[in-house]
Protein backbone atom coordinates (compact mmCIF):
# COMPACT_ATOMS: atom_id res chain seq x y z
CA UNK A 1 0.00 0.00 0.00
CA UNK A 2 1.90 3.10 -0.98
CA UNK A 3 0.94 6.37 0.58
CA UNK A 4 2.65 9.82 1.48
CA UNK A 5 4.12 11.15 3.86
CA UNK A 6 5.85 14.77 4.53
CA UNK A 7 8.97 15.31 5.43
CA UNK A 8 11.78 17.79 6.88
CA UNK A 9 15.04 17.37 5.61
CA UNK A 10 18.20 19.02 6.54
CA UNK A 11 20.59 19.14 3.99
CA UNK A 12 24.51 19.95 3.77
CA UNK A 13 24.29 22.74 1.40
CA UNK A 14 28.41 23.92 0.35
CA UNK A 15 28.80 25.72 -3.20
CA UNK A 16 32.61 24.49 -3.32
CA UNK A 17 35.48 22.74 -1.86
CA UNK A 18 37.13 25.72 -0.51
CA UNK A 19 33.69 27.43 0.08
CA UNK A 20 32.20 27.35 3.94
CA UNK A 21 29.58 25.01 4.27
CA UNK A 22 26.33 24.99 6.20
CA UNK A 23 22.75 22.60 7.06
CA UNK A 24 19.53 24.20 5.13
CA UNK A 25 16.15 22.98 5.98
CA UNK A 26 13.51 21.66 3.26
CA UNK A 27 10.17 20.68 3.61
CA UNK A 28 9.53 17.44 1.69
CA UNK A 29 6.01 17.40 1.34
CA UNK A 30 3.42 14.30 -0.20
CA UNK A 31 6.59 12.22 -0.48
CA UNK A 32 5.34 8.48 -2.03
CA UNK A 33 6.47 5.88 0.23
CA UNK A 34 6.88 3.63 -3.13
CA UNK A 35 10.39 5.98 -3.83
CA UNK A 36 13.57 6.33 -3.25
CA UNK A 37 15.45 8.22 -1.65
CA UNK A 38 17.31 9.17 -4.22
CA UNK A 39 14.10 9.59 -6.39
CA UNK A 40 12.73 11.80 -3.18
CA UNK A 41 16.10 13.78 -3.20
CA UNK A 42 15.17 13.96 -7.23
CA UNK A 43 11.69 15.39 -6.42
CA UNK A 44 12.73 17.91 -3.74
CA UNK A 45 15.38 19.18 -6.28
CA UNK A 46 12.13 19.76 -9.38
CA UNK A 47 10.87 21.77 -6.63
CA UNK A 48 13.58 23.85 -6.44
CA UNK A 49 14.70 24.21 -9.58
CA UNK A 50 10.62 25.49 -10.40
CA UNK A 51 11.46 28.13 -7.27
CA UNK A 52 14.37 29.04 -9.48
CA UNK A 53 16.95 27.98 -6.31
CA UNK A 54 19.98 25.31 -7.09
CA UNK A 55 18.95 21.92 -7.15
CA UNK A 56 20.96 19.39 -4.37
CA UNK A 57 24.23 18.22 -5.65
CA UNK A 58 24.52 14.38 -4.62
CA UNK A 59 25.71 11.44 -7.00
CA UNK A 60 23.85 8.72 -8.17
CA UNK A 61 24.38 6.23 -11.47
CA UNK A 62 22.68 2.58 -11.90
CA UNK A 63 19.88 3.02 -8.84
CA UNK A 64 20.34 -0.76 -8.46
CA UNK A 65 23.09 -0.94 -5.51
CA UNK A 66 25.54 -2.38 -7.96
CA UNK A 67 27.78 0.74 -8.93
CA UNK A 68 29.21 2.64 -5.46
CA UNK A 69 28.24 5.82 -7.06
CA UNK A 70 25.94 7.40 -4.32
CA UNK A 71 26.45 7.48 -0.98
CA UNK A 72 24.40 9.91 1.92
CA UNK A 73 24.89 10.10 5.35
CA UNK A 74 21.39 9.58 6.61
CA UNK A 75 20.63 10.45 10.32
CA UNK A 76 24.40 9.90 11.29
CA UNK A 77 24.55 6.43 9.40
CA UNK A 78 25.87 5.32 6.22
CA UNK A 79 23.56 4.72 3.26
CA UNK A 80 20.97 5.18 6.02
CA UNK A 81 18.82 2.78 8.20
CA UNK A 82 18.28 -0.24 6.24
CA UNK A 83 21.00 -2.78 6.49
CA UNK A 84 22.91 -4.05 3.88
CA UNK A 85 21.93 -2.06 0.69
CA UNK A 86 22.92 1.56 -0.71
CA UNK A 87 21.15 4.86 -0.60
CA UNK A 88 19.34 4.39 -3.66
CA UNK A 89 17.84 0.77 -2.52
CA UNK A 90 16.40 2.80 0.54
CA UNK A 91 12.66 3.85 -0.05
CA UNK A 92 10.72 6.15 2.02
CA UNK A 93 8.66 3.53 3.46
CA UNK A 94 11.42 3.33 5.76
CA UNK A 95 10.41 6.17 7.64
CA UNK A 96 7.58 8.13 8.89
CA UNK A 97 5.33 11.24 8.54
CA UNK A 98 6.76 13.71 10.21
CA UNK A 99 10.44 12.41 10.35
CA UNK A 100 13.13 14.39 10.32
CA UNK A 101 16.16 13.79 8.40
CA UNK A 102 19.82 14.96 8.40
CA UNK A 103 21.40 14.40 4.98
CA UNK A 104 25.48 15.12 4.94
CA UNK A 105 28.45 13.78 2.76
CA UNK A 106 30.97 11.04 3.30
CA UNK A 107 33.46 12.51 5.20
CA UNK A 108 36.67 11.90 5.51
CA UNK A 109 39.91 14.48 4.88
CA UNK A 110 40.65 11.88 1.81
CA UNK A 111 37.22 13.20 0.67
CA UNK A 112 36.75 16.48 0.36
CA UNK A 113 33.60 17.90 -0.16
CA UNK A 114 33.44 18.85 -3.68
CA UNK A 115 29.26 20.30 -3.65
CA UNK A 116 26.72 20.06 -1.31
CA UNK A 117 26.98 15.43 -1.09
CA UNK A 118 29.30 15.30 -3.78
CA UNK A 119 32.54 14.36 -2.13
CA UNK A 120 36.22 13.39 -4.35
CA UNK A 121 36.79 9.44 -3.48
CA UNK A 122 39.86 9.56 -5.83
CA UNK A 123 42.24 8.37 -2.86
CA UNK A 124 40.43 4.71 -3.31
CA UNK A 125 41.11 5.06 -7.15
CA UNK A 126 44.77 5.09 -5.85
CA UNK A 127 44.49 2.07 -3.77
CA UNK A 128 43.68 0.14 -6.41
CA UNK A 129 45.58 1.22 -9.13
CA UNK A 130 48.45 0.46 -6.30
CA UNK A 131 47.76 -3.66 -7.03
CA UNK A 132 43.57 -4.60 -7.25
CA UNK A 133 44.61 -6.30 -10.49
CA UNK A 134 45.94 -8.95 -11.53
CA UNK A 135 48.32 -9.31 -14.57
CA UNK A 136 47.82 -11.80 -17.24
CA UNK A 137 49.33 -12.87 -20.59
CA UNK A 138 46.28 -12.17 -22.95
CA UNK A 139 45.17 -13.83 -25.74
CA UNK A 140 42.03 -16.41 -26.17
CA UNK A 141 40.12 -17.18 -23.20
CA UNK A 142 41.30 -20.05 -21.27
CA UNK A 143 39.44 -23.58 -20.94
CA UNK A 144 36.98 -23.18 -18.65
CA UNK A 145 37.55 -25.09 -15.32
CA UNK A 146 41.24 -25.11 -16.43
CA UNK A 147 41.79 -23.61 -12.92
CA UNK A 148 40.22 -25.58 -10.51
CA UNK A 149 38.98 -23.51 -7.28
CA UNK A 150 37.06 -25.04 -4.55
CA UNK A 151 33.49 -24.12 -3.99
CA UNK A 152 33.71 -22.75 -0.71
CA UNK A 153 36.85 -20.19 -1.70
CA UNK A 154 35.49 -19.32 -4.65
CA UNK A 155 32.14 -18.26 -2.36
CA UNK A 156 34.54 -16.61 0.16
CA UNK A 157 36.47 -14.76 -2.84
CA UNK A 158 33.08 -13.53 -4.24
CA UNK A 159 31.61 -12.17 -0.91
CA UNK A 160 34.47 -9.89 -1.26
CA UNK A 161 34.46 -9.03 -4.82
CA UNK A 162 30.98 -8.16 -4.19
CA UNK A 163 32.57 -4.56 -2.85
CA UNK A 164 31.20 -1.91 -5.09
CA UNK A 165 33.82 1.03 -3.93
CA UNK A 166 31.31 3.33 -2.26
CA UNK A 167 33.16 4.22 0.44
CA UNK A 168 30.30 3.89 3.08
CA UNK A 169 33.28 1.90 4.93
CA UNK A 170 35.47 4.74 5.21
CA UNK A 171 32.55 7.11 6.18
CA UNK A 172 30.99 5.08 8.74
CA UNK A 173 34.73 4.61 10.38
CA UNK A 174 35.77 6.77 13.72
CA UNK A 175 39.05 6.62 12.18
CA UNK A 176 37.65 7.13 8.58
CA UNK A 177 40.01 4.05 7.85
CA UNK A 178 39.48 2.31 4.96
CA UNK A 179 40.82 -0.76 5.64
CA UNK A 180 37.32 -2.88 4.73
CA UNK A 181 37.38 -1.41 0.97
CA UNK A 182 40.98 -2.46 0.81
CA UNK A 183 40.96 -5.58 2.64
CA UNK A 184 37.87 -6.60 0.20
CA UNK A 185 39.96 -5.69 -2.34
CA UNK A 186 42.97 -7.40 -1.44
CA UNK A 187 41.46 -10.67 -0.53
CA UNK A 188 39.06 -11.42 -3.69
CA UNK A 189 41.92 -11.69 -5.52
CA UNK A 190 44.66 -12.70 -2.74
CA UNK A 191 42.03 -15.48 -2.41
CA UNK A 192 41.82 -17.36 -5.79
CA UNK A 193 44.69 -19.51 -7.58
CA UNK A 194 44.98 -16.14 -10.60
CA UNK A 195 46.13 -13.70 -7.72
CA UNK A 196 48.81 -15.69 -6.27
CA UNK A 197 51.56 -14.71 -8.23
CA UNK A 198 51.46 -10.91 -7.42
CA UNK A 199 50.03 -12.00 -3.90
CA UNK A 200 52.36 -10.05 -1.48
CA UNK A 201 53.34 -7.41 -4.27
CA UNK A 202 49.83 -6.43 -3.97
CA UNK A 203 48.92 -6.84 -0.13
CA UNK A 204 52.10 -4.29 0.57
CA UNK A 205 51.44 -1.85 -2.09
CA UNK A 206 47.72 -1.77 -1.67
CA UNK A 207 47.47 -1.44 2.34
CA UNK A 208 50.94 1.17 2.14
CA UNK A 209 48.68 3.44 -0.51
CA UNK A 210 45.95 3.05 1.71
CA UNK A 211 47.91 4.71 4.66
CA UNK A 212 48.78 7.30 3.21
CA UNK A 213 45.03 8.40 2.41
CA UNK A 214 43.13 7.09 5.64
CA UNK A 215 43.08 6.57 9.33
CA UNK A 216 44.01 3.59 11.27
CA UNK A 217 41.37 0.89 11.95
CA UNK A 218 40.35 -0.02 15.83
CA UNK A 219 38.38 -2.81 15.15
CA UNK A 220 34.98 -0.99 16.32
CA UNK A 221 33.22 -2.69 13.36
CA UNK A 222 30.92 0.01 11.78
CA UNK A 223 32.09 -0.16 8.71
CA UNK A 224 30.90 -4.02 8.42
CA UNK A 225 27.30 -2.41 9.58
CA UNK A 226 27.44 0.11 7.06
CA UNK A 227 28.57 -2.12 4.13
CA UNK A 228 25.72 -2.13 1.54
CA UNK A 229 26.91 -5.29 0.71
CA UNK A 230 27.58 -7.10 4.16
CA UNK A 231 31.10 -7.64 4.16
CA UNK A 232 32.49 -8.69 7.23
CA UNK A 233 35.62 -7.85 9.33
CA UNK A 234 37.02 -11.08 8.68
CA UNK A 235 39.19 -9.74 5.43
CA UNK A 236 40.77 -6.88 7.18
CA UNK A 237 42.09 -9.58 10.01
CA UNK A 238 42.98 -11.87 6.50
CA UNK A 239 45.16 -8.75 4.97
CA UNK A 240 46.78 -7.85 8.48
CA UNK A 241 48.34 -11.07 8.12
CA UNK A 242 48.77 -11.36 4.48
CA UNK A 243 50.50 -7.76 5.24
CA UNK A 244 53.06 -9.01 7.78
CA UNK A 245 53.81 -12.09 5.81
CA UNK A 246 54.18 -9.87 2.68
CA UNK A 247 56.86 -8.08 4.98
CA UNK A 248 58.55 -10.77 5.33
CA UNK A 249 58.47 -12.46 1.58
CA UNK A 250 58.99 -9.19 -0.09
CA UNK A 251 62.16 -8.60 1.22
CA UNK A 252 63.49 -12.09 0.49
CA UNK A 253 62.91 -10.69 -3.12
CA UNK A 254 64.47 -6.98 -3.02
CA UNK A 255 67.34 -8.58 -2.83
CA UNK B 1 53.67 -3.56 -7.83
CA UNK B 2 55.83 -3.87 -10.63
CA UNK B 3 53.56 -3.03 -13.31
CA UNK B 4 51.41 -0.37 -11.60
CA UNK B 5 49.67 1.41 -13.27
CA UNK B 6 50.27 5.78 -14.04
CA UNK B 7 49.48 7.19 -10.42
CA UNK B 8 45.94 8.27 -10.48
CA UNK B 9 45.86 12.07 -9.16
CA UNK B 10 44.30 12.37 -5.27
CA UNK B 11 43.81 14.76 -2.96
CA UNK B 12 46.97 15.50 -0.94
CA UNK B 13 47.99 12.26 1.23
CA UNK B 14 47.07 12.77 5.29
CA UNK B 15 50.17 10.73 6.33
CA UNK B 16 53.92 11.84 5.03
CA UNK B 17 56.79 8.95 4.35
CA UNK B 18 58.61 8.43 7.31
CA UNK B 19 61.56 10.95 7.21
CA UNK B 20 64.19 7.91 7.98
CA UNK B 21 63.62 4.44 6.61
CA UNK B 22 64.63 2.07 9.11
CA UNK B 23 66.17 -1.15 8.31
CA UNK B 24 64.28 -4.09 8.12
CA UNK B 25 62.47 -5.59 10.40
CA UNK B 26 62.22 -2.01 12.30
CA UNK B 27 60.67 -1.08 9.11
CA UNK B 28 57.34 -3.12 9.81
CA UNK B 29 56.52 -0.64 12.48
CA UNK B 30 56.61 2.50 10.38
CA UNK B 31 53.25 1.19 9.10
CA UNK B 32 50.39 1.22 10.68
CA UNK B 33 49.73 -2.52 9.91
CA UNK B 34 53.09 -2.75 11.73
CA UNK B 35 51.99 -1.04 14.52
CA UNK B 36 48.85 -2.27 15.11
CA UNK B 37 50.77 -5.92 15.37
CA UNK B 38 53.30 -4.34 18.13
CA UNK B 39 49.90 -3.28 19.80
CA UNK B 40 48.35 -6.78 19.65
CA UNK B 41 51.42 -8.80 20.52
CA UNK B 42 52.04 -6.38 23.42
CA UNK B 43 48.94 -6.07 24.75
CA UNK B 44 48.95 -10.08 24.78
CA UNK B 45 52.07 -9.91 26.55
CA UNK B 46 50.97 -6.92 29.14
CA UNK B 47 47.29 -9.12 29.29
CA UNK B 48 49.02 -12.68 30.25
CA UNK B 49 51.14 -10.07 33.12
CA UNK B 50 47.90 -8.56 34.10
CA UNK B 51 46.59 -12.07 34.22
CA UNK B 52 49.32 -13.87 36.40
CA UNK B 53 49.60 -10.90 39.05
CA UNK B 54 45.90 -11.27 39.93
CA UNK B 55 46.47 -15.06 40.91
CA UNK B 56 49.45 -14.13 42.47
CA UNK B 57 47.90 -11.33 44.27
CA UNK B 58 45.38 -14.36 45.61
CA UNK B 59 48.18 -15.20 47.68
CA UNK B 60 46.76 -12.21 50.05
CA UNK B 61 44.08 -14.06 51.52
CA UNK B 62 46.33 -17.00 52.97
CA UNK B 63 47.78 -14.39 54.68
CA UNK B 64 51.13 -12.06 55.46
CA UNK B 65 53.91 -14.92 55.15
CA UNK B 66 52.60 -16.32 52.49
CA UNK B 67 52.23 -13.46 50.39
CA UNK B 68 55.66 -12.65 51.42
CA UNK B 69 56.95 -16.02 50.43
CA UNK B 70 54.98 -15.79 47.10
CA UNK B 71 56.92 -12.35 46.49
CA UNK B 72 60.22 -14.03 47.67
CA UNK B 73 60.03 -16.96 45.18
CA UNK B 74 59.52 -14.56 42.28
CA UNK B 75 63.10 -12.66 43.44
CA UNK B 76 64.24 -16.39 43.36
CA UNK B 77 63.20 -17.37 40.13
CA UNK B 78 65.65 -19.25 38.21
CA UNK B 79 68.27 -19.34 40.94
CA UNK B 80 69.61 -21.97 39.71
CA UNK B 81 71.15 -20.48 36.74
CA UNK B 82 71.64 -16.94 37.23
CA UNK B 83 71.96 -14.72 40.21
CA UNK B 84 69.01 -13.44 42.26
CA UNK B 85 66.49 -10.97 40.98
CA UNK B 86 67.52 -11.28 37.08
CA UNK B 87 65.36 -13.28 35.49
CA UNK B 88 62.82 -10.98 37.57
CA UNK B 89 64.33 -7.63 36.38
CA UNK B 90 64.31 -9.28 33.02
CA UNK B 91 60.69 -9.91 33.20
CA UNK B 92 60.49 -6.40 34.33
CA UNK B 93 62.24 -4.84 31.79
CA UNK B 94 60.01 -6.78 29.02
CA UNK B 95 57.06 -5.54 30.71
CA UNK B 96 58.63 -2.07 30.44
CA UNK B 97 59.41 -2.26 26.46
CA UNK B 98 55.73 -3.90 25.99
CA UNK B 99 54.30 -1.05 28.00
CA UNK B 100 56.10 1.57 25.99
CA UNK B 101 55.83 0.24 22.67
CA UNK B 102 51.68 -0.17 23.36
CA UNK B 103 51.63 3.67 24.33
CA UNK B 104 53.72 4.75 21.64
CA UNK B 105 51.68 2.99 18.97
CA UNK B 106 48.55 3.59 20.26
CA UNK B 107 49.98 7.41 20.28
CA UNK B 108 50.90 7.81 16.89
CA UNK B 109 48.03 5.51 15.09
CA UNK B 110 45.60 7.68 16.89
CA UNK B 111 47.47 10.70 15.59
CA UNK B 112 46.87 9.11 12.19
CA UNK B 113 43.16 8.73 12.77
CA UNK B 114 42.52 11.86 13.40
CA UNK B 115 44.39 13.64 10.49
CA UNK B 116 41.69 11.31 8.70
CA UNK B 117 39.17 12.00 10.17
CA UNK B 118 35.98 14.92 9.79
CA UNK B 119 33.43 15.50 11.71
CA UNK B 120 30.12 15.39 11.18
CA UNK B 121 27.87 18.01 12.59
CA UNK B 122 24.88 16.40 11.93
CA UNK B 123 26.10 13.45 14.17
CA UNK B 124 27.20 9.90 13.70
CA UNK B 125 25.16 7.49 15.09
CA UNK B 126 27.01 4.58 16.05
CA UNK B 127 25.69 0.70 15.97
CA UNK B 128 28.51 -1.78 16.24
CA UNK B 129 30.96 -0.11 17.81
CA UNK B 130 30.44 -0.10 21.95
CA UNK B 131 31.31 1.48 24.71
CA UNK B 132 34.45 -0.50 25.50
CA UNK B 133 35.81 -0.03 21.82
CA UNK B 134 34.79 4.06 22.02
CA UNK B 135 36.67 4.85 25.35
CA UNK B 136 40.09 2.98 24.73
CA UNK B 137 41.60 6.43 23.96
CA UNK B 138 40.51 7.18 27.97
CA UNK B 139 40.63 3.81 29.68
CA UNK B 140 44.33 3.76 28.38
CA UNK B 141 45.16 6.69 29.98
CA UNK B 142 43.71 6.08 33.19
CA UNK B 143 45.37 2.50 33.44
CA UNK B 144 49.17 4.76 32.76
CA UNK B 145 48.22 7.29 35.49
CA UNK B 146 46.91 4.33 37.98
CA UNK B 147 50.08 2.38 37.32
CA UNK B 148 52.19 4.91 37.78
CA UNK B 149 50.39 5.57 41.22
CA UNK B 150 50.45 1.94 42.16
CA UNK B 151 53.80 1.79 41.77
CA UNK B 152 54.57 4.70 44.11
CA UNK B 153 52.12 3.55 46.18
CA UNK B 154 53.02 -0.40 46.88
CA UNK B 155 56.47 -0.72 45.56
CA UNK B 156 58.65 2.70 46.39
CA UNK B 157 56.03 3.44 49.15
CA UNK B 158 55.70 6.95 48.25
CA UNK B 159 52.73 7.87 49.43
CA UNK B 160 52.74 5.57 52.58
CA UNK B 161 54.19 6.80 55.38
CA UNK B 162 53.82 3.12 57.26
CA UNK B 163 55.42 1.11 54.19
CA UNK B 164 57.80 -1.66 54.70
CA UNK B 165 59.57 -3.02 52.16
CA UNK B 166 58.89 -6.80 51.51
CA UNK B 167 55.53 -6.86 53.16
CA UNK B 168 53.10 -6.58 50.98
CA UNK B 169 50.44 -7.61 53.10
CA UNK B 170 50.83 -4.88 55.26
CA UNK B 171 51.45 -2.22 52.28
CA UNK B 172 48.16 -3.44 50.81
CA UNK B 173 46.00 -3.21 54.04
CA UNK B 174 47.11 0.02 55.28
CA UNK B 175 47.26 1.41 51.44
CA UNK B 176 43.66 0.39 50.14
CA UNK B 177 42.60 1.36 54.16
CA UNK B 178 41.81 4.75 52.96
CA UNK B 179 38.89 5.16 51.43
CA UNK B 180 40.20 7.46 48.78
CA UNK B 181 42.89 4.88 47.48
CA UNK B 182 40.25 1.99 48.12
CA UNK B 183 38.13 4.11 45.35
CA UNK B 184 40.91 5.01 42.83
CA UNK B 185 41.64 1.08 42.70
CA UNK B 186 37.91 0.46 41.98
CA UNK B 187 37.85 2.84 39.22
CA UNK B 188 41.20 2.10 37.67
CA UNK B 189 40.60 -1.72 37.59
CA UNK B 190 37.19 -1.14 36.00
CA UNK B 191 38.75 0.62 33.16
CA UNK B 192 41.45 -1.81 33.11
CA UNK B 193 38.92 -4.33 32.44
CA UNK B 194 36.65 -1.93 30.33
CA UNK B 195 39.80 -1.46 28.12
CA UNK B 196 40.44 -5.49 28.14
CA UNK B 197 37.34 -5.94 26.90
CA UNK B 198 37.88 -4.55 24.10
CA UNK B 199 41.49 -5.08 23.67
CA UNK B 200 41.37 -8.97 23.73
CA UNK B 201 38.87 -9.32 20.89
CA UNK B 202 40.25 -6.44 18.89
CA UNK B 203 44.13 -8.38 19.42
CA UNK B 204 42.99 -11.46 17.27
CA UNK B 205 41.54 -9.06 14.62
CA UNK B 206 44.96 -6.95 14.40
CA UNK B 207 47.26 -10.17 14.67
CA UNK B 208 44.94 -11.58 11.79
CA UNK B 209 43.69 -14.86 13.75
CA UNK B 210 40.62 -15.20 12.60
CA UNK B 211 38.98 -18.15 11.60
CA UNK B 212 35.19 -18.31 11.07
CA UNK B 213 34.74 -21.62 12.64
CA UNK B 214 35.84 -20.10 16.24
CA UNK B 215 35.75 -16.39 15.79
CA UNK B 216 32.68 -16.50 18.08
CA UNK B 217 34.76 -17.62 21.11
CA UNK B 218 36.39 -14.72 20.29
CA UNK B 219 34.16 -12.44 22.45
CA UNK B 220 33.86 -15.15 25.48
CA UNK B 221 37.22 -14.95 25.45
CA UNK B 222 37.22 -11.58 25.79
CA UNK B 223 34.28 -11.19 28.36
CA UNK B 224 35.66 -13.52 30.37
CA UNK B 225 38.99 -12.71 30.62
CA UNK B 226 37.46 -8.66 31.39
CA UNK B 227 35.25 -10.21 33.93
CA UNK B 228 37.82 -12.57 35.78
CA UNK B 229 40.06 -9.74 36.37
CA UNK B 230 37.45 -7.18 37.10
CA UNK B 231 36.39 -9.63 39.80
CA UNK B 232 39.93 -10.51 41.29
CA UNK B 233 41.42 -6.60 41.14
CA UNK B 234 38.84 -5.25 43.18
CA UNK B 235 38.07 -7.81 45.51
CA UNK B 236 41.55 -6.66 47.03
CA UNK B 237 40.12 -2.87 47.74
CA UNK B 238 36.65 -4.22 48.92
CA UNK B 239 38.14 -7.10 51.06
CA UNK B 240 40.48 -4.95 52.76
CA UNK B 241 38.00 -2.18 53.31
CA UNK B 242 35.54 -4.80 54.66
CA UNK B 243 38.26 -5.95 57.20
CA UNK B 244 39.25 -9.10 55.33
CA UNK B 245 42.85 -8.34 54.42
CA UNK B 246 43.53 -6.32 57.95
CA UNK B 247 47.02 -6.72 60.29
CA UNK B 248 46.06 -3.73 62.29
CA UNK B 249 49.11 -2.03 61.78
CA UNK B 250 51.47 -4.57 62.53
CA UNK B 251 54.02 -5.75 59.90
CA UNK B 252 54.65 -9.29 60.46
CA UNK B 253 57.39 -9.63 57.96
CA UNK B 254 58.80 -6.59 60.19
CA UNK B 255 58.71 -8.77 63.12
CA UNK B 256 60.12 -11.48 61.53
CA UNK B 257 62.93 -10.32 60.13
CA UNK B 258 64.12 -8.37 63.62
CA UNK B 259 63.22 -11.69 65.72
CA UNK B 260 65.80 -13.03 62.83
CA UNK B 261 68.23 -10.35 63.37
CA UNK B 262 68.17 -10.97 66.90
CA UNK B 263 68.78 -14.19 66.96
CA UNK B 264 71.58 -14.17 64.86
CA UNK B 265 73.46 -11.99 67.13
CA UNK B 266 72.51 -14.62 69.89
CA UNK B 267 74.87 -17.14 68.08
Amino acid sequence: MSSEINLTLQVWRQPGPQAEGRFVTYEASGISTDASFLEMLDIVNERLIENGEEPIVFESDCREGICGTCGLMINGQAHGPQKGTATCQLHMRSFSDGDHIVIEPWRATSFPVLRDLAVDRRAMDAIIASGGYISVNTGAAPDANLTPVPKETADTAFDAAACIGCGACVAACPNSAAQLFTAAKVQHLNLLPQGQAQRWARTEAMVETMEEFFGSCTNHGECEEACPKDIPIDFIAWTNRDYIKAKVKNRKLAG
Amino acid sequence: MAQTVSRVSTPPPVRSEPRVRLPWPLSIYQTAVGKKWVMGLTGAALLGFIVVHMIGNLHLYEGPLEIHEYAETLRDLGTKIIPRTWLLWAMRFGLIAAFGLHIHSAYSLSRMSMAADQRYPGGRNYIAANFASRTMRWTGPIIGLYLFYHLADLTWGWFNPDFVRGDPYHNVSESLGSIPVAILYIVANVALAVHIFHGTWSMFQSLGVNSPRYNHLRRYLASGLAGIILVGNLSFPIFVQAGVIDDNGRSIVEELQQHEAAEGEDH
